[in-house]
């Protein structure tokens, strides 16, 4: 008899998967009803009628959008994105080097903000209502509330320009050491914490006051135990799925919402390579990026579910 | 004296209470109460809700619930006075020499540790054995509390083990660190009764055989006489009685004493059938939706006009869903339910207004039951209107004859539920069913979340208004002294069937069943030694057998 929760979570996993799918079914309608085609974006509005009709032909798009959908998701299944328009580049390569560099600004970010996030939401449910709960809430709150952009030039003046600490523009490239890269990415990955931490840190400290109201909390306090380790040991494991879903949903972020951040600070990015592309009207590109960032999205999510499933005993030990 | 262990002096215990609308204020709930235990006793703390049991078991840790703190006497505890000592010395103290059973162990166990490793927590954080040491001190507490596979039992879950287990368990929590005093907090109030019995002489057994001191908290006074040496009879935060548990089950001093001593003592005398039942179930069978399990099965019992037919079983019986089936609420899978001459329809959508108006229900939490938002006049209101068009000063008549009634009068009509007692609040409900004027009321347990007086009274008004009302009672209840006190028929039920049924003599008497017979000698029986009796009896059956 295979266990229940091997189940559940190959449900879980499916239902990824097929959201995934209409995801991608969404981005191709989504370029496709835009005005005018990659043909004509390609040789312009000067373009004579029999130039687009051969373009056209060639490039398959008198075919049906349907049967267009499908060799498109089919060539990404196999990790062939396409041909950039405007450079004639290939995507998956091009945009190979700028994943990875926006997936270790966000690992930067992710390693300093989680941990950081969830001990001063212990710290905050250790001392509710008191200050220091009131100074945890309030600079997170106030990190949180100012854009990030503004935030970014604020970092810039201050340990960029006044205190030349950190280089302004975080420009990475092969062959930097991961010293001098961590350098680079210093201001970014900042930014970063400071946006995320705040939501992170709310959650856990709301997850967290949620379940001290149990019986099991006073139980614990009834064996003398010290405020703080019940907290972490006695109600820390009790708001797990909460936790896990607010941190996976900032983690997406910290992916698909990087595009300000990656501006501000001209980081060779997959924000920046979007940005780019859709001012070019690089349709394949765009497309590319949309289904990667779905991706991304509904991957870390998926991975909230699961570990919401696993952490949860009566899933993991039924009766 | 040198082997007192705790002395409690003029306690007096404060909540601080938040009216809306006002300034918060503190008000005093325990106005100085003063008792002494001796080591190795056992000290009954017994009173109706509100009545500061919980606290003063809780001040011998010196904690209070939520806004409550204790603000005067003293708490000796082993000589010294623990209210003096600071929040780190009353944390050195808790779990070690001071532990606590509470009364919903399913909830006072973290559901995400393994129980070995909550019961062992204090005794480790206390430094009172090492881990080998203690989780061995473990195993043998749970095989001294009869608990199934004691050297495993540790690794599992709390929802992995029944609820009987885990009050076991809890005190099994209780005693690994050797402490001093255990405070049990309604310990058995949650079990059912056939489960109580079991966990009652497993405390009793441990609590001798470790000679630790106890205080045992409840509110039925029967399950305190089996296990405590002194009683202290506690009211509205005072104390009105304190003496050892045979004179003050024997003799008590006191008139309130007296009336907890011979609660349920109500006299009924049972009704004859009537040739034409007004509720006939025949052969009902119903499931959940989406389940493949019969909840009820083969279920057919008859309930005759103006009389009281009581389901009685443990939960999980299949009592709950037998009213649902009743009224409509979940549709039986096969059998027929006929009400005054008419076959009802399975859904309630189908059935007429009348089949509505005819059967009216109560349940077991009135609070919930009814819009906290409404006055007692629109809650009985309600139904004048919409069953009799009643308006205006007609209905108002109408709702101040039900208010006389359920013996509240016209004062209570512009009260909200919030600014009622538990037992005004069922009241409210039993007129808002009479308002419909009802040939069956399905009583769901109403009684249970009351205390027992409160419980009486509202007993007495049900028979009361079937006398004068005429109306037919289904009462559910997992309770047989509120069967004895009411019923003309009894079914009994065990895993969604009938297993025993007829008038309240025939169901009564002897031979009894197997599964009668448990139920009925599982109740505890207001006198010294009961439970030493029932189990010795019970042995020597198993060892016959």
């Amino acid at each position: 008899m295979t266990h229940p929760i091997v189940k559940l979570l190959t449900q879980r996993i499916a239902l990824g998967l097929l959201l995934l799918l209409a995801a991608s079914a969404l981005i191709f309608a989504g370029t496709q009803i835009l005005p005018g085609d990659v043909a004509q974006s390609i040789l312009g509005q000067s373009a004579t009628p029999e130039a687009l009709a051969n373009l056209r032909a060639e490039l398959g798009l008198n075919e049906p959008a349907l049967t267009r959908y499908l060799h498109w998701l089919g060539a990404a299944l196999q990790g062939d994105l396409g041909t950039a328009l405007t450079n004639g580049q290939d995507i998956a390569t091009a945009m190979g080097q700028r994943l990875s560099n926006t997936l270790f600004l966000a690992a930067c970010a992710a390693v300093i903000a989680v941990p950081t996030a969830i001990l001063l939401g212990l710290i905050a449910v250790r001392y509710e209502g008191r200050w220091p709960d009131k100074l945890i809430s309030g600079v997170t709150l106030s990190t949180v509330s100012v854009p990030e952009f503004l935030l970014g030039y604020i970092a810039m003046f201050l340990l960029a320009v006044k205190v030349t600490a950190f280089p302004s523009v975080a420009t990475i490239y092969a062959g930097m050491s991961l010293l001098e890269k961590l350098q680079a990415v210093a201001l970014p990955v900042l930014v970063l914490v400071l946006v995320v931490l705040g939501h992170m840190m709310r959650m856990t400290r709301a997850a967290i006051l949620n379940v001290m109201q149990s019986a099991y909390i006073e139980t614990a306090e009834l064996k003398g135990l010290r405020p703080f380790v019940i907290i972490a040991k006695h109600a820390l494991p009790n708001a797990i799925a909460p936790v896990v879903n607010v941190v996976m949903l900032n983690l997406a972020y910290l992916v698909v919402g990087v595009v300000v951040v990656e501006v501000v600070f001209i980081y060779p990015g997959m924000g920046q390579y979007l940005v780019d592309h859709v001012a070019k009207r690089d349709v394949p590109v765009v497309q590319a990026c949309g289904l990667v960032f779905a991706a991304v999205y509904i991957g870390l999510n998926m991975l909230a579910d699961v570990i919401a499933i696993l952490a949860n005993p009566r899933l993991r030990h039924p009766k | 004296m040198a082997d007192t262990l705790l002395d409690v002096r003029d306690l007096k215990i404060a909540a601080t209470v938040y009216p809306p609308g006002e300034k918060p204020r503190d008000i005093e709930i325990v106005h100085g109460v003063s008792f002494t235990l001796q080591k190795g006793k056992v000290l009954g703390l017994i009173g109706e809700s509100g009545a500061g049991k919980s606290t003063i078991g809780l001040s011998s840790m010196a904690y209070g619930r939520g806004g409550v703190r204790i603000s005067g006497g003293q708490v000796m505890l082993n000589g010294r006075d623990i209210l003096a000592g600071n929040e780190a010395g009353l944390r050195a103290l808790r779990g070690k020499e001071v532990t606590y059973v509470a009364q919903s162990a399913a909830a006072a166990f973290n559901p995400a540790k393994r129980l070995m490793e909550q019961v062992i927590e204090a005794t480790l954080k206390h430094g009172r054995a090492s881990r080998a040491e203690a989780e061995a001190r473990a195993v043998k507490l749970f095989r001294k509390l009869g608990l199934p596979e004691p050297e495993k039992f540790g690794e599992r879950y709390p929802h992995q083990v029944s609820g009987g287990q885990l009050q076991r368990a809890m005190t099994a929590m209780a005693l690994c660190p050797e402490p001093d005093l255990v405070v049990f907090d309604e310990p058995t109030t949650a079990l059912d009764v056939t489960t109580q019995i079991d966990v009652l002489a497993a405390i009793k057994e441990a609590i001798h055989d470790t000679g630790v001191a106890a205080l045992y908290i409840t509110h039925d006074l029967a399950v305190v006489a089996q296990v405590a040496d002194h009683i202290m009879v506690l009211r509205n935060g005072a104390m009105v009685e304190y003496g050892d548990t045979r004179q003050i089950i024997e003799a008590p001093h006191e008139d309130y004493t007296r009336a907890l001593v011979s609660v349920r003592s109500i006299d009924h005398e049972e009704k004859r059938p009537t040739p034409a039942p007004l509720l006939k179930v025949e052969n009902l069978n119903a499931r959940y939706r989406g389940t493949a399990f019969d909840v009820l099965k083969n279920v057919s019992v008859e309930l005759h006009p103006g009389q009281t037919l009581a389901v009685v079983g443990e939960s999980g019986s299949g009592k709950s869903t037998l009213a649902r089936a009743i009224t409509g609420l979940l549709s039986p899978s096969a059998g027929r339910i006929s009400f005054a001459g008419r076959t009802l329809s399975a859904e309630m959508e189908d059935r007429s207004r009348d089949d509505l108006r005819e059967l009216q229900m109560i349940y077991q939490m009135a609070d919930v039951a009814m819009n906290p938002r409404h006055t007692v006049g629109k809650i009985i209101g309600r139904p004048l209107e919409f069953y009799f068009g009643l308006k205006g000063a007609a209905k108002r008549r109408r709702v101040i004859e039900l208010l006389d009634e359920i013996e509240m009068g016209e004062k209570f009509i512009d009260r909200y539920p919030a600014e009622l007692s538990g037992g005004q609040k069922q009241r409210v409900c039993i007129a808002r069913a009479l308002a419909a004027k009802p040939k069956m009321i399905i009583c769901d347990e109403v009684t249970s979340a009351l205390d027992p007086l409160v419980a009486d009274g509202i007993l007495k008004l049900l028979l009361d208004l079937q006398r004068i009302e005429g109306v037919a009672y289904l009462f559910i209840t997992h309770d047989l002294a509120t069967v004895r006190a009411i019923a003309d028929s009894i079914a009994v039920m065990y895993r969604g069937q009938v297993v025993r049924y007829g008038s309240k003599a025939e169901v009564l008497a002897p031979p009894f069943d197997d599964y009668t017979d448990l139920l009925l000698s599982s109740v505890p029986e207001m006198k010294l030694g009961w439970l030493e009796h029932v189990i010795a009896h019970r042995k020597m059956e198993s060892a016959g057998a």
